[in-house]
């Protein structure tokens, strides 16, 4: 079950390392927040897999911090990039 | 390992990708994607506590003052950004960062095997400190000082980011004041969040006697709550004139430092503790400290006054 | 018994991994910013969903089986939240067709 566990962690990680492609081209900053949101939802599930694949029981407190923290940065960014940004621009 | 192989890839590609973007909002994005990269590393390599500071420091926290930086730039960004440095200043930048990499890089392959350790010193001494968490032994007990000279760079560092302030802001309350929206989503997601935020920080902080966790991490999850509250327009930030504000600031380093110089009297030296209230003195010193460190590091996101002081 | 609950979470995180790989997908090949945002809310919630679904099948201690729900509760209400801001920003502060 581990093993499994391990690849799934692979799986979903290599996965949305590729969605990172929209960070590097954007365009817009709404589709750079997205690819990060989804890297951190992929990371956090990273994390759960690993940590009962490899019985790293404090690998799920660092999940639970990333959720936390993921909202408030999500947030920051929209807040200050993209809703800021249109504010100066209109 | 498959795994490990991707992250390899993945951070040193993130890395590279961040340093080169030339859009500084793009380049935030990038570094907290990279923190969260760094944070999946640390527990591959068996270190969760700096795992958890990775992820809400390093990425999130780190992130959030970036991105409060990139916004202020934000009306000289294209200007600076078309500007090329000459020749000489970017041979002189390539040569250091090859020198450092090169160092960096001659120190990993030059450590003997096994590496130096102080390791089993720690384990066998924990028990005189009545905690179970190694790391946690080793900030609070052993190496206290370096913890406590660690919280007054934070606060010089937010002293000398105050004093960027224009004279006619001075004593007057840190960022914008975000309007409130009552039936927004963001006062929605934030009434939420807020308590169990503050559920989690103190779980973070408590669970660090015994297992990964302590002061810097539930510290940092106090003040992104408290961020998020001001920008869900829910709270304002306070003037940084107000004298329960400066308490709160210097109440953690204040008692640590006490108890430390009481060292002297009662176990006989700086920072010792008597070892049958060891456990007690280093709580005594967590919960101000910890408040202290959320208040100075929710501070320095918020950045220095720009609101009008009311006299 | 544990064959079963292993096939269980076979299946589940299986299904998990595939609705993340759809997500990205989703987000390199949807033309639009606003079906993106669709697409990255199928990894947010059915997949991370999923994977915490799998992995309870594997939990003894009923604590900490809690604390992953409270994980991917945590990240529902980031997904739904932040979905709304940015929908609502890519609009262009129009009404986003959400009721914020």
């Amino acid at each position: 079950m581990a093993d499994f566990l391990l690849v799934a962690a692979s799986f979903v990680l290599a996965t949305v390392a590729v969605g990172l492609v929209r960070i590097l081209r954007g365009p817009d900053k709404a589709d750079r927040i997205m690819a990060a949101q989804l890297l951190g939802t992929g990371g956090i599930a990273t994390l759960l897999l690993l940590a009962q694949a490899t019985s790293v029981p404090a690998a799920v407190d660092v999940a639970l911090i990333l959720a936390l923290l993921a909202v408030f940065i999500s947030v920051a960014f929209v807040k200050k990039g993209v809703i800021r940004s249109q504010m100066e621009g209109a | 390992m498959a795994l490990d192989a991707v992250l390899a890839v993945l951070v040193v590609g993130v890395a590279v990708w961040t340093v080169a973007a030339r859009d500084t909002f793009a380049a935030v994005v990038g570094f907290v994607a990279f923190g969260l990269l760094v944070a999946l590393i640390w527990v591959r390599l068996a270190a969760p506590d700096v795992a958890l500071t990775e992820a809400a420091l390093g990425s999130g926290l780190t992130g959030g003052l970036l991105l409060g930086a990139s916004t202020r730039l934000g009306r000289t960004e294209a200007e600076a950004t078309g500007e090329l440095p000459g020749g000489l200043l970017q041979f002189a930048a390539a040569t250091v960062s090859v020198l450092v990499s090169a160092g960096l890089i001659a120190l990993v392959l030059l450590l003997p095997e096994p590496a130096p350790t102080l390791a089993p010193k720690v384990a066998a001494n924990i028990a005189a400190t009545g905690l179970q968490n190694p790391v946690t032994a080793v900030l609070m007990a052993y190496r206290a000082i370096d913890t406590l000279l660690e919280v007054m760079v934070l606060l010089l560092a937010l002293v000398g980011m105050w004093s960027l302030a224009p004279d006619h802001l001075w004593g007057g309350a840190p960022g914008r004041r975000e309007p409130a929206d009552p039936d927004g989503v963001l006062t929605f997601v934030a009434q939420v969040l807020l308590p169990v935020g503050i559920l989690v920080a103190i779980h973070i902080f408590w669970v660090g006697s015994v297992a990964p966790g302590g002061e810097f991490q539930g510290a940092t999850i106090f003040a992104a709550m408290w961020i998020l509250a001001t920008m869900a327009g829910l709270a304002n930030t306070p003037p940084v004139m107000r004298r329960s504000l400066r308490l709160l600031l210097i109440a953690g380093p204040a008692v640590f430092f006490a108890i430390g110089l009481a060292g002297f009297a009662i176990a006989g030296a700086f920072l010792a503790y008597p070892a049958d209230y060891a456990k007690l003195l280093i709580l005594i010193i967590e919960i101000p400290l910890t408040l202290s460190i959320a208040t100075t590091l929710a501070l320095l996101v918020a950045g220095p006054p720009e609101q009008e002081p009311q006299r | 018994m544990s064959l079963a609950l292993d096939a269980l979470t076979f299946l589940a995180v299986a299904a998990g991994g595939f609705f993340f790989l759809a997500g990205t997908v989703g987000l390199l090949r949807f033309p639009d910013t606003l079906s993106r945002l669709h697409a990255l809310t199928k990894a947010d919630n059915l997949g991370l969903g999923l994977i915490v679904l799998g992995l309870l099948f594997q939990m003894e201690d009923p604590f900490a089986a809690l604390k992953l729900v409270a994980v991917w509760l945590l990240t529902l209400l980031a997904g739904g939240a932040v979905t709304q801001l940015i929908a609502h920003a890519a609009l262009g502060g129009r009404s986003a067709g959400v009721t914020t």
